[in-house]
């Protein structure tokens, strides 16, 4: 497989995450269908198409909870085709859901401090001995996620509510904060505005880009609101039927004819 | 009526607001009159007799609820570490092995008997060791699945040790030595000798109870620590949804691993003290209605919560072994039955878990977690029926 058939990226851009040729089969049906694609470092890529065309396939592929039948997925320069999804977290992928996973039966701040687990090193005797280091680990991580659930702009009295009893937007803002906690490099973002109105998706939009700004974040998002993947994209790539037929810029891709096809179904 | 439940509110969290410290105070009045409570009975009584009993439940209980209550994974096999640790003590505690002659720190008595006899300390760290590499083993394929499948692949785990305890007496193991003597038992195990205090005996069940309440303060803190921690965190994060758990950098058969073989460690250690308190390691004591019956502990104390364990194990210990055949037995006879209380303890105990599912599924001692859940969701329930009833509360 040479990377000539990869669709070269953007000049002068380094790719965090590269998919080539990556398809899944469930049986004999065809999730995702020879699919490639390139994340730019530091970009805001979206991925759009119909119900079923695969979105969430690919980014249960990425992440590590499938695993492709073919093809080959690159974080950086390290092959994470077959890694199990705890080591690929480590390695700087980390991911929201469509309908949002919390752990209901914990706190807010306990819910962010499991997305640092990773950054953490206390075992089982360090937890059972807690010397002074391990202490230190587990002040320090409360303190971040309080800081990261302030930053995603949640306010403290929620802190140490469980997370089942939070508002439905609260709840979004808290997996949000889950997921930098394990200090990503890569943050895919599955349908963030689902469920929100016009201004909530608007706000959103604006604090996925101060994300990207403020902590060096490369985004990949799952989006079906047009307004937002237009307004916050640098990159659009469409699937259909578990195809790519269109990947550019947001303009680009709106004025592809296979697009509107998809999207409107053939015109007579 | 809306003032009164405000102000039970207000006392609660006054009252919740002091808890770390009277919590702090609470446990050391628990443990000085846990120390001193063997000077209220007569050394030698059933009452005491009972009471070591049930002490050892509770740290079998702690264990389970270490797989059952934090990790979430359902453990139908536990009565396989009980097995394995009472064997460990029979194997290192005994003449069974009677080719080898190995003696460390025992008794003047014992240190001239052919066979391997241990300290009891170091028997319990190499029962909990045994334990914790066969719960390792026996974790290894099962732990990849889910849900009821770990019921029943620990159950079927549970019935082969069980099994392998039964015909263990025709498993070679060289020189004319069997790995266990099944049915027979092995007897004549040492009991526990500690330098400077002597050779323990069961006409004095004192240093007996001290022995296992010592062992249960150590479980007891070993659970605690793991609960607040990096550990314990990852164990609810599992319980609660295993995507997103291992999406978020938990390693699965790593952290259930871990889980799984602290909890055979501690039934580990408790099964080798009740070798040596009984003085014989039969295959008979080894049934599947026990994992059951330490399950009961677990979910009547309250699952996942560490001091719903101890109760739980404490309350069904002393039902077991006092209340039912010291204090009730007879009460059928009296009121003109032809049976004994102890002929329908299972009964007993299955009805117990019916009515406490009834009145209180969370049971005794509920997990901070499950109290919250709850608590939160009946003053949901209220609100709606403020917003129901308009803002003038409801009928007084």
């Amino acid at each position: 497989m040479s990377s000539t058939e990869t669709p070269a990226p953007p000049a002068a851009a380094v790719s965090v995450l590269r998919a080539e040729h990556v398809t899944k089969m469930f049986g004999g049906l065809v999730a995702v269908n020879d699919v490639s694609f390139d994340v730019p470092q530091h970009s805001i890529v979206s991925l759009i198409g119909p119900n079923g065309a695969g979105k969430t396939t690919l980014f249960n592929m990425l992440t590590g909870l499938y695993r492709p039948t073919q093809g080959r997925i690159l974080l950086g320069e390290r092959d994470i085709t077959r890694a199990r999804p705890d080591l690929i977290t480590g390695y700087g992928v980390a991911r929201t859901f469509q309908n949002i996973r919390l752990f209901g039966a914990m706190t807010a701040v306990e819910n962010v401090m499991i997305g640092h687990h990773t950054q953490m090193r206390a075992g089982l005797f360090g937890s059972i001995f807690r010397p002074p280091w391990v202490r230190r680990e587990e002040r320090q991580t409360r303190e971040r996620a309080r800081e990261l659930l302030a930053y995603v702009g949640l306010r403290e009295p929620a802190f140490d509510r469980l997370a089942s009893q939070l508002p439905y937007g609260d709840q979004r803002r808290v997996e949000i904060a889950r997921a930098l906690a394990s200090q990503p490099v890569l943050l895919l973002l599955d349908e963030p505005t689902a469920g929100m109105n016009p201004q909530e998706s608007q706000a959103l939009t604006e604090f996925m880009r101060a994300m990207r700004d403020d902590l060096k974040l490369t985004i990949l998002l799952i989006e079906h609101d047009m307004k937002v993947v237009m307004g916050v994209s640098e990159r659009v790539t469409v699937l259909d039927y578990g195809k790519k037929i269109a990947e550019g810029e947001p303009a680009e891709v709106r004025a592809d004819p296979g697009v509107i096809e998809a999207y409107l179904g053939k015109q007579a | 009526m809306s003032e009164l439940r405000a102000q039970l509110r207000e006392w609660r969290a006054a009252v919740e607001k002091r808890l770390p410290w009277s919590s702090r105070g609470l446990a050391v009045t628990l443990i000085v009159i846990g120390i001193v409570l063997p000077f209220l009975f007569s050394s030698s009584s059933a009452f005491m007799n009972a009471t070591i009993i049930a002490v050892a439940y509770a740290v079998m209980s702690l264990g389970l609820n270490v797989v059952v209550g934090f990790a979430g994974l359902l453990d139908l096999g536990y009565v396989a570490f009980y097995a394995l640790g009472a064997y460990s003590l029979g194997w290192l505690g005994s003449g069974f092995f009677f080719k080898a002659k190995v003696h460390v720190l025992v008794s003047p008595v014992a240190s001239t008997l052919p066979g391997v006899h241990l300290n009891f300390i170091l028997i319990l760290i190499g029962a909990a060791l045994i334990c914790a590499a066969a719960g390792v083993v026996i974790g290894l394929p099962t732990l990849r699945l889910r849900g009821d499948y770990i019921a029943v692949v620990t159950l079927a785990f549970g019935e082969i040790i069980a099994e392998v305890a039964v015909n263990g007496q025709s498993i070679p193991v060289g020189g004319g030595m069997t790995l266990t003597a099944g049915n027979l038992g092995i007897s004549a195990v040492d009991s526990p000798y500690f330098p400077g205090i002597g050779s323990f005996n069961l006409l004095n069940l004192r240093p007996w109870y001290w022995l296992i309440f010592a062992i249960l303060l150590f479980v007891l803190f070993v659970n605690l620590r793991l609960r607040d921690s990096r550990l314990g965190r990852a164990w609810i994060a599992l319980r609660e949804d295993e995507v997103a758990a291992v999406s978020m950098g938990i390693p699965l058969v790593k952290t259930k691993l871990l889980a799984y073989a602290i909890g055979a460690a501690f039934g580990g250690m408790a099964g080798a003290f009740f070798g040596t308190y009984y003085t014989v390691v039969n295959a008979g004591q080894f049934q599947f209605g026990f994992s059951i019956f330490i399950l009961a502990m677990v979910i009547i104390g309250g699952l996942g919560s560490i001091w719903g364990a101890v109760v739980g194990g404490l309350a069904l210990g002393y039902i077991n072994n006092y209340l039912i055949p010291n204090v009730l037995n007879n009460l059928p006879s009296k009121l003109g039955f032809h049976f004994q209380l102890t002929s329908v303890e299972f009964g007993i105990f299955g009805f117990l878990l019916v009515i406490m599912m009834v009145l209180r599924p969370q049971g005794l001692i509920p997990e901070r977690r499950r109290r919250l859940e709850l608590t939160a969701r009946i003053a949901a329930e209220d609100a709606q029926l403020v917003e129901t009833q308009g803002p003038a509360g409801g009928p007084t």
